[in-house]
């Protein structure tokens, strides 16, 4: 081999992986409603063998452009579902939609910067990432590595919803509604008029374990109001596509129990360590990962129920 | 050979920064024990002696919540031991502020439990150092692991937080398996405040948001101090105070805290005569 062969070697082969990293293999999607796609995520923790890919997201085409709801739990998950975009449509992307602040859902929104894109979110987006982003980062630096966390960007949305939205995408409206506290202080609801499909993000989970990252109470009533959209079927942040709204029974029998053994907890006198021991202990066998996160969920209902 | 390892760093090099692919060692609090420079600076370097039989200390093993993880201290000297414990100091290791909060235990109120809840940013020891009437420091440690997932030191629910502000809360409870003479009390504190750590950084102006919390907490029975905590951006939001004692027949409770824009909070409350 001449001199400078391996370095040319190497060269190739840097090149060729910089190829594949910019055509990434697409995420799979399926096609749940006519333009509406959607990917459904692992119930799993987020890893660096997963690339984070543990929540649905997916998009929606319009006659003109595309929206997307939620980006993955990695920019690398971001890139694959940006190429199961352009296997589908040509039509630009002019939107993209956090449906809450935790990484499982905007993590790969650096794979979607770029100019006439516009990212969407809830007024109270920007605060979360600002008081969470660098933990969100140190956390999962640990648990995912420095490849996929270091290219994770949490830009602050361009566009913030207060209360209600309408995005056109020609042809097909979306209503975005913003919620008070319920799963986290920033969800966001995505529904679409024509199918009657409402992407609930973390409003709504099935399977996995609910995660009460913002007040029980908020998510138990604002329940009551998700529960009268009048959807065919929901696209919620974790589990699979189901009809509405039948699918938010189980979350809501979790999220009561869990709340009513609290407040039984708290008027007898227990202390919060015992309640993340025993509260909604009945509900073990109904969910998946469950010992992931009722301890948490009761911890984070006690510290709020006692104020009651 | 050794120019052709040269080009092929120089040219991987060029490449990583073509890619935008930082090379930065993972963010590892592992390896690095701060401890030794936290007796340095909070202890001033004072001999720290095993305090396994003088406090014991109980924390999950994993922060389910980050934000709200339960911490109980629990003074172990036997009732025969002329010593008493003086102050708790409880130090987070890896917080970004260590010196979570200390205690000084009121002269006649024998605190023996004392629990609240703690922020904690990443794995770490937790250490427990008492100093007790003979002047002397004893020391106890514990190791915890902050959970993943989206659990974050932060407020959960800021405007909640912030309509709270200055609420007070005190309750006592009922102590099984003791009758109705006994001095024993079993009391808790709430006090609504955010406790903001003033660490987090807001992105869109990288400012800093300014800290804002407790520092200051002390109770009271009657006129005797039961307690005083000098608090730290580690105590949770709403700082929560469950503590035994015994009672000095003292008709009312009393609570004063101070917080770091200057406000003071006060309140007190009529005790229950019996410890039932």
């Amino acid at each position: 081999m001449a001199p400078g062969g391996p370095a040319v070697a190497l060269l190739l082969m840097l090149v060729a992986s910089t190829i594949a990293r910019a055509q990434e293999r697409e995420l799979p999607v399926s096609e749940v409603a006519p333009g509406i796609f959607v990917h459904i995520g692992d119930v799993a923790l987020m890893t660096r063998e997963n690339d984070g890919a543990i929540a649905n997201v997916g998009f929606v085409v319009g006659d003109s452009s595309v929206a997307v709801i939620d980006t993955g739990g990695s920019v690398r998950e971001g890139r694959q579902l940006l190429a199961a975009i352009r296997s589908r449509t040509g039509k630009p992307i002019r939107y993209v939609i956090n449906t809450h602040a935790h990484p499982d859902h905007s993590f790969g929104n650096a794979a979607f910067a770029g100019d006439g894109i516009t990212l969407v979110g809830h007024k109270n987006l920007p605060r979360a990432f600002a008081t969470r982003g660098q933990f969100y980062l140190d956390g999962f630096r640990r648990s995912m590595g420095d490849e996929l966390i270091n290219e994770v960007r949490m830009t602050p949305p361009g566009l913030l919803v207060e209360d209600r939205l309408t995005i056109d995408l020609g042809g097909r409206t979306l209503l975005l509604r913003a919620w008070p506290t319920a799963h986290s202080d920033c969800d966001l609801t995505v529904f679409d008029e024509p199918t009657k499909t409402l992407f609930a993000g973390d409003l709504v989970f099935l399977g996995h374990i609910p995660v009460v990252d913002g007040s029980i109470r908020g998510w138990l009533r604002a329940l009551d109001e998700i529960a009268a959209i009048p959807a065919l079927r929901v696209v919620p942040g974790h589990g699979p596509v189901s009809g509405w709204p039948a699918a938010i029974g189980d979350e809501r029998r979790y999220l009561g129990t869990l709340a009513a053994d609290v407040r039984a907890l708290i008027a007898d006198g227990q202390p919060i360590a015992v309640a993340a021991e025993r509260a909604a202990v009945s509900e073990r066998s109904r969910w998946q990962l469950f010992d992931d996160y009722n301890a948490r969920n009761a911890t984070a209902a006690f510290s709020e129920i006692e104020w009651e | 050979m050794a120019r052709y390892r040269l080009r092929l760093l120089c040219i991987a090099g060029l490449l990583t920064i073509a890619l935008g692919v930082h090379l930065a060692p993972a963010a590892s609090t592992d390896a690095y024990d701060p401890w030794p420079g936290l007796v340095q600076d909070i202890f001033n370097d004072r001999q720290m002696n095993d305090g396994s039989d003088v406090i014991g200390i109980e924390m999950p093993s994993r922060a389910e919540d980050a934000a709200i993880v339960p911490v109980t201290l629990r003074t172990r000297l036997s009732p025969g031991d002329s010593r008493h414990v003086r102050t708790i100091t409880l130090v987070i290791d890896q917080n970004p502020a260590p010196m979570a909060a200390k205690f000084t235990l009121g002269p006649d109120s024998n605190v023996t439990e004392i629990s609240t809840r703690v922020r904690v940013n990443s794995y770490t020891n937790v250490h427990a150092v008492a100093e007790l009437s003979d002047g002397k420091l004893y020391m106890t440690k514990i190791y915890v692991k902050a959970s993943g997932g989206c659990s974050a030191p932060a407020a959960k629910n800021a405007e909640e937080a912030k309509a709270r502000l200055g609420q007070m809360r005190y309750r006592q409870f009922a102590r099984t398996g003791q009758g109705p003479a006994s001095a024993t009390r079993e009391a808790q504190i709430m006090i609504g405040h955010p406790n903001n750590s003033g660490l987090q950084m807001n992105q869109v102006t990288q400012l800093y948001i300014p800290a804002f919390f407790v520092n200051e907490l002390r109770l009271w029975q009657d006129d005797s101090p039961v307690l005083a905590m000098e608090g730290g951006i580690s105590i949770s939001e709403d700082p929560n105070i469950r503590i035994t004692y015994v009672s000095n027949g003292a008709k009312r409770f009393r609570a004063e805290a101070k917080d770091t824009d200057g406000h003071v909070f006060q309140h007190e409350w009529k005790v229950d005569d019996s410890g039932t």
